[in-house]
């Protein structure tokens, strides 16, 4: 677990060497800023309904790019020889990356809890909605970056491992809302299988195992995928 | 120390190191010579587990590469090709990253990266970042990384690919004193480079072991028939022809071109079981040619590695 942590540390510190990082936190906040107060005062109502509605969409395209350098890029200069031939086993490498990558998705989050500081002023705002909204938004990010770390594992080629990433999680939030052209039959599998429902649900306030234990599935199918590619190679 | 037992690996069907055996002593310097797709990377991969591999052992002070992979990673520091380091951190943020996964801290860190930075001449570059450094350079940080933990065994691939000739005798220099007290397995196909640094050779073509030993044990398996070379002045060569003609031992006598005509140069090719040289000395000294060379030429370790590594 000390070997992790080592690890964890400085993947974290790589991100913000890299002008990419700050690129990324700069569109993701633009966009998700805009998107959010385009149609806030119209609405007229003081929630963060809007916002996290679109995180999923936000996460979908932000996460992947956050992801696809943790084993793309070692392996394409070669530094995933020096990794793995360091005393450290593949589940230290799998655990400090994928903690990485989710503590920068929450330092993503972390300017955007402006939002509800500045709209609380307008009016009642249900704080308890709020943090639920964030601990799904935290939940669905991590298993997002399970499935990057994944699509990251597979190729040496950043650009793919971005597409792949995108593509997957995508799937997992759109099939939630194609749920009304899908036979009757497949319904509760098919919206089981979607990320969006599940975070609908905790975004709500709502904080239900199933809902819990979804995420945490994807998170370490993602992890046990990328350690099975690790193997192989 | 190291024992390798039957060591193969495939690639798909490609067989790249075929039941490859060797047993290596402490604080021996071997270096692993091949033409390129030898087989030397991907026996040095295994070595430091890397790769897995497709049969056979490697034992590591009785540590097995199959039982306990990380115990071993603990014995061995290792330099990959060309020194892939992570190209965005500066030279000591790197370094330290990998004195915390050797287990050093505080004092003892500090203390080890000094050294360290002394013996591979780093001072001066500590606080660049990986990707805006020389070849040279960078070669000089990754043995620094190699030697972090002190390691019993070090592996090195290929270290002096790609330097300057002060460069190389820089990284050879401190590849003899480390190899003073630990074990060293270099790779290279730079055969002087060997000669100079090795107390043992091991040449590998196609995946196989075709020599073992050092430079002079080499030098004296493949020994043949001896080639030796005569020049003489004030000599005609069917003269020369006659008088050495009865002579045992000699196979084959033949006029080498030269530039200068007033000098008559010969090549003998000698029997491997019988040294003609007195024989012809005693001939040439009754006549009044003057001899002014007379040499057994030796074999070279760079002829042996190309007859033993060309015969297909």
């Amino acid at each position: 677990m000390h070997q992790a942590l080592l690890i964890f540390k400085k993947e974290f510190k790589d991100y913000f060497i890299s002008p990419i990082a700050y690129i990324v936190i700069a569109i993701f906040l633009f966009a998700v800023g805009v998107l959010f107060f385009i149609d806030f005062f119209a609405l007229g109502q003081v929630d963060l309904r809007r916002f996290f509605e679109r995180l999923p969409w936000m996460f979908a395209l932000v996460v992947p790019a956050i992801t696809m350098r943790l084993f793309s890029e070692e392996l394409n200069v070669g530094s995933y020889e020096i990794l793995l031939t360091l005393p450290v086993t593949f589940r230290d490498i799998i655990m400090g990356k994928f903690l990485a990558g989710v503590a920068f998705v929450a330092a993503i989050l972390v300017p955007t809890f402006s939002y509800p500081f500045c709209i609380s002023f307008l009016g009642d705002l249900d704080w308890g909605v709020v943090i639920g909204s964030y601990i799904g938004a935290l939940l669905l990010g991590a298993a997002y970056v399970a499935i990057g770390l994944f699509t990251s594992s597979l190729t040496r080629n950043q650009i793919i491992a971005l597409i792949l990433g995108m593509l997957i999680c995508l799937t997992l939030y759109v099939i939630g809302l194609l749920l009304f052209f899908i036979p009757e039959a497949i319904v509760p599998v098919v919206s089981f299988l979607s990320s969006g429902v599940h975070f609908n649900n905790i975004a709500k306030g709502i904080v239900d195992t199933r809902d819990l234990l979804y995420f945490i599935s994807i998170i370490f199918l993602g992890l046990y995928a990328t350690h099975l590619v690790m193997q192989e190679k | 120390m190291i024992h390798v037992e039957n060591l193969t690996k495939f690639y798909d069907d490609f067989c790249a190191v075929d039941q490859i055996n060797l047993d290596i002593e402490k604080g021996e310097i071997i270096g692993l010579l091949g033409p390129n797709g030898a087989g030397k990377t991907t026996t040095l991969r295994m070595l430091t587990g890397y790769f897995s591999p497709s049969a056979g052992d490697i034992r590591i002070k009785d540590l097995s590469v199959h039982k306990d992979p990380l115990a071993i990673k603990h014995l061995i520091g290792y330099l990959p090709e060309s020194a892939p380091l992570y190209r965005g951190m500066l030279v000591y943020d790197y370094l330290d990253h990998v004195a915390r996964i050797r287990g050093l801290n505080g004092d003892a860190k500090e203390r080890r990266l000094r050294d360290l930075a002394k013996m591979c001449g780093l001072r001066g570059i500590m606080h660049k970042t990986i990707e805006t450094l020389s070849k040279g350079l960078k070669q000089r940080v990754g043995l620094a990384h190699a030697m972090m933990s002190d390691p019993e065994i070090l592996i090195l691939d290929e270290p002096t690919s790609g330097l300057d000739p002060n460069q190389i005798v820089e990284i050879r220099e401190i590849i003899r004193k480390i190899g003073e007290e630990k074990t060293v397995i270099l790779s290279t196909h730079i055969l002087s480079e060997a000669e100079a640094t090795c107390d043992r050779i091991v040449i590998i073509n196609k995946g196989r072991i075709i020599a073992d030993g050092s430079t002079e044990e080499i030098k004296a398996d493949n020994a043949q028939a001896g080639r030796i070379r005569m020049e003489l002045v004030q000599a005609d060569f069917d003269a020369v022809q006659s008088r050495l003609a009865d002579i045992r031992g000699i196979e084959n006598l033949e006029q080498a071109p030269g530039d200068d005509p007033s000098r008559l140069r010969i090549v003998i090719d000698a029997s491997p079981h019988l040294d003609p040289r007195a024989d012809i000395y005693a001939a040439v000294k009754e006549t009044d040619w003057v001899l002014i060379d007379f040499h057994q030429e030796s074999k070279t370790l760079e002829s042996i590695f190309r007859e033993l590594t060309q015969e297909n």
